[in-house]
């Protein structure tokens, strides 16, 4: 029971799987491409949790941040939370606008997870889940981002971060203001 | 503190084990009695404390300690006692602390059976096994701790995934994981004969009843697995070839070619590396399966969570494969064949098809499952691989396999004569073919409907017509009655006539699998109150709704009243079930089985005052044969299994 270099070979033929299966760690497979990027974004209107009335239609020429989320979403809800009100404290003065649409969710728990927080930005709940479907909103946390047009310029499953958010906004908003500048200026300003 | 008793005893657990391991070889090789003997106590030792672990885990999911993230997520208060218990297998964390557990009593069991017997395996089938042992607790202290703490402790649980929340949830995974871990017991004796090079066929005939008690698992494991898939998953089917199915079913296939071909070795010395390959297939086809649902490289309606588990198993996938691989290759001299097949009509060209088929199903089924993967690898396209392809593929494989588990009992070893092999096959190629012609006349026309019937049927025939020879025999040889005739063909020869008790099990379930994939009759309408569907003989007529709460979710029921051929037969409520956390209502089917169809109908979705609702029926034929099928199969293994010295014991009590 020699190891010639010959037999040497034949364990190393099962290489080649081992590395497509190590390839597969590369892909996601949830990951397809949404059919709703580049069309017009379904239109909805929102009661907000503190009774105002919301439209899409109305935010037409602002850059508009849809967000789905949810007071149970554990933890990619909680991660994203901050990120979401800072950007919106950062743009609120650039056409921009962030809509929280909480789903699946009871008003008390979803009241506490704002309040947590510290939400300014409008949410409101999608009480029938009819502008999640609208949306093909697969899991829970997801964000879309609208262009000025209206369309649908980009989608992210899962925690959205600061750098994706400020990249994709920048870009529609076809200017570059950098998101942390915006903040500290913020807080100097309170 | 329930938490820290557990993670203190998997990292003991994970220290002995490592010792167990080391200390069976160096004991061996030094000739060291004390040390082995304490390598076989680590044994024992691993599997109390991983039995403490479960046991921490499993306190704190009855007393709904939410301290624990992983009770957290899988349990809820509102739980009967029952999915509290079964929360350890909900989700990744816990699964793999029952298939440590189980790994560990399996262990140990080896090491008091087997105390001071085949010393020359054993050192390295505790290293194996202890090494594999390892692995799991490993895993479970890196990547997926079942104890993660969580903070703040919330009120609540989260609860299982809701399409868990079934019996079947009892049930299925725990057969599955006997069937999977049960296999690694005959691999660790592969192994001991590859590197003890003691590579007789006495490493088979220690594990034989091992791989068929794992085998049986296994198929017990998949086949209940269709029923729950049937029952609750309310889509009218038993089997979607995902990805994760094919994980079980692959390393099924692989112990199915294996328990036939070591029979092969065992008569004839022959297929010695055929038959070390084929369960190093099986044992590595299961951890593949296990690295496929967690790794998350492929979608599945089965996947757990994704994280670093993935790259565990990976890891430990290619451990086994280069060195199960490296030891066959250096070994592949000293496993020259001592038979050769001497005709193309006997036994073993019989088994050797059999092999052939089983593997190249296998084969088809790992390259529909890895397609996407590759397909992406090398042309950067999502594609998926569906059940259309599976279906094309499988059909005429099975077909083939089908036949030759009603030839091959009949053939002698070493081969027959024609005509002898055509005395055995006259009278059920005959029975099989009046089958298939009975079913054309009675106006079935799919090809492959037609001879699935007919082979099933010759299948049995042969099995029936086995019994009768060997009972005929015995009343004429030792003038028993019929009765205790048949109970003596299985006392001498319990793997044959179990054997021949399973096939009929097999053809069972292949007439129940082509006649509901063929005539399923499927309805879907939307009903005011009072309007009826019809499907096949059945008329369904829709009532109302009516609305209660369960422990963890708002059912909603339409109430249908059915006919049947112009009679009402009763009444169903299928359901939609909410759930506070989940997007989608879950439905919970309403099903009538019967012996030649079932009925089974649906909820879509409905009015909330009751004026309409919209209903799926469906009228699916024979499926309730394939789980008598599954059922018979199970039987027929427990007969092969009956422990030989039980059954002559009691049959001499009955003579004294």
């Amino acid at each position: 029971m020699t190891l010639t270099w010959k037999k040497l070979l034949v364990p190393l033929s099962v290489l080649p799987v081992l590395f497509l299966l190590a390839y597969g760690f590369r892909t996601d497979p949830r990951q397809v491409p949404s059919p709703l990027i580049e069309k017009e974004a379904p239109p909805f209107a929102l009661t907000l949790f503190d009774g105002e009335h919301l439209s899409l239609e109305k935010l037409r020429g602002k850059v508009v941040v849809v967000n789905f989320w949810a007071s149970w979403c554990v933890p990619a809800c909680y991660e994203e939370a901050p990120v979401l009100e800072a950007a919106w404290r950062a743009y609120r003065d650039s056409d921009v606008v962030i809509v929280g649409v909480n789903v699946q969710d009871t008003e008390e728990a979803a009241r506490e997870f704002m309040r947590r927080f510290e939400f300014s930005f409008p949410n409101g709940p999608d009480p029938r889940g009819k502008i999640s479907i609208d949306y093909g909103v697969y899991g829970i946390p997801e964000t879309f981002i609208l262009d000025k047009e209206g369309r649908i310029a980009y989608k992210h499953i899962g925690a959205v971060t600061a750098e994706t958010l400020s990249e994709h906004i920048n870009r529609l908003l076809g200017e570059a203001p950098r998101m942390e500048d915006r903040r500290k200026g913020h807080e100097r300003k309170t | 503190m329930t938490a820290d008793l557990g993670n203190i005893a998997l990292w003991i657990a994970l220290v002995v084990a490592v010792y167990g391991a080391v200390a069976a070889i160096v004991g061996h090789r030094q000739g060291r009695p004390a040390l082995l003997d304490s390598a076989y106590n680590g044994v024992l030792v691993h599997c109390a404390l991983v039995t403490m672990a479960l046991l921490s885990l499993e306190y704190a999911l009855i007393t709904s300690d939410f301290s624990i993230q992983y009770v957290v997520f899988n349990s809820s208060r509102n739980y009967p006692v029952w999915y509290k218990i079964a929360g350890l297998w909900g989700a990744l964390e816990g699964s793999l602390l029952l298939w440590a557990w189980m790994q560990a009593v399996l262990a140990a069991l080896v090491v008091l059976l087997y105390w001071r017997k085949h010393l020359a395996f054993l050192p390295y089938v505790i290293a194996v096994l202890m090494g594999i042992s390892a692995f799991f607790v490993l895993v479970m202290l890196i990547p997926a701790n079942p104890f993660t703490q969580h903070f703040p402790v919330p009120l609540e649980g989260r609860g299982l995934n809701p399409l868990l929340e079934d019996t079947s949830m009892l049930v299925h995974p725990l057969l599955l994981y006997s069937g999977y871990v049960g296999f690694t017991v005959p691999y660790a004796f592969a192994m001991a004969a590859l590197i003890t090079g003691r590579l007789s066929a006495e490493w088979l005939y220690i594990t034989r009843r091992w791989a068929v008690t794992a085998w049986m698992f296994l198929t017990a494991g998949i086949i209940y697995g269709g029923w729950w898939s049937y029952h609750v998953l309310g889509w009218g089917g038993y089997w979607a070839w995902d990805p994760v199915e094919n994980a079980s079913f692959m390393p099924w296939l692989a112990g199915t070619a294996y328990i036939h071909s070591v029979m092969t070795q065992e008569k004839r010395g022959m297929l010695k590396v055929w038959n070390l390959a084929l369960i190093s297939l099986t044992f590595a086809l299961v951890i593949f399966g296990t690295f496929l649902t967690r790794s998350g490289i492929l979608t599945s309606v089965h996947a757990f969570t994704q994280g670093a588990v993935g790259y565990f198993f990976l890891a430990l996938l290619a451990v086994i494969l280069l060195s199960t691989v490296t030891l066959l290759t250096l070994r592949a001299d000293q496993l020259k064949t001592e038979g050769t097949v001497d005709s193309v009509l006997s036994r073993e060209s019989a088994f050797l098809f059999n092999n052939l088929l089983l593997i190249t199903f296998c084969f088809t089924l790992f390259l529909g499952t890895i397609f996407p993967l590759l397909a992406e690898a090398v042309r950067g396209v999502k594609v998926s691989v569906g059940a259309p392809y599976f279906n094309y593929v499988a059909g005429p494989i099975a077909l083939g396999l089908l036949f030759l588990m009603g030839v091959g009992p009949v053939i002698p070893w070493r081969g027959g004569s024609w005509g002898g092999l055509g005395r055995n096959l006259l009278g059920p190629g005959v029975v099989g073919l009046a089958a298939g012609a009975t079913a054309f006349v009675l106006g079935i026309r799919g090809p492959s409907v037609v001879a699935t019937y007919a082979v099933a049927v010759f299948v049995a025939a042969i099995a029936v017509q086995e019994y009768y020879r060997g009972i005929r025999a015995r009343r004429k040889t030792a003038g028993e009655g019929p009765l205790r005739a048949l109970g003596q063909l299985f006392a001498r020869n319990r793997r044959r006539y179990g054997g021949l008790v399973v096939h009929l099990g097999v053809a069972l379930l292949a007439i129940g699998i082509a006649s509901s994939s063929t005539f399923q009759v499927q309805r879907e309408q939307m009903l005011k109150k009072g309007e009826a569907l019809e499907a096949g003989s059945y008329r369904v007529r829709f009532d109302g709704i009516t609305g209660s709460r369960g422990p963890t979710h708002v059912k909603v029921q339409g109430i249908f009243t059915v006919f049947n051929d112009r009679h009402e037969a009763g009444q169903m409520t299928p359901a939609l079930r909410f759930y506070p956390r989940q997007q989608e209502p879950i439905a919970e089917v309403d099903y009538w089985i019967g012996f030649w169809e079932d009925l089974y109908v649906i909820l879509g979705s409905f009015d909330r005052e009751g004026n309409w609702a919209v209903i799926k029926v469906m009228v699916n034929p024979m499926v309730s044969w394939i789980w008598m099928g599954g059922a018979i199969m199970v039987l027929g293994t427990l007969l092969a299994l009956w422990p030989a010295r039980f059954r002559s014991a009691a049959v001499r009590g009955e003579r004294s």
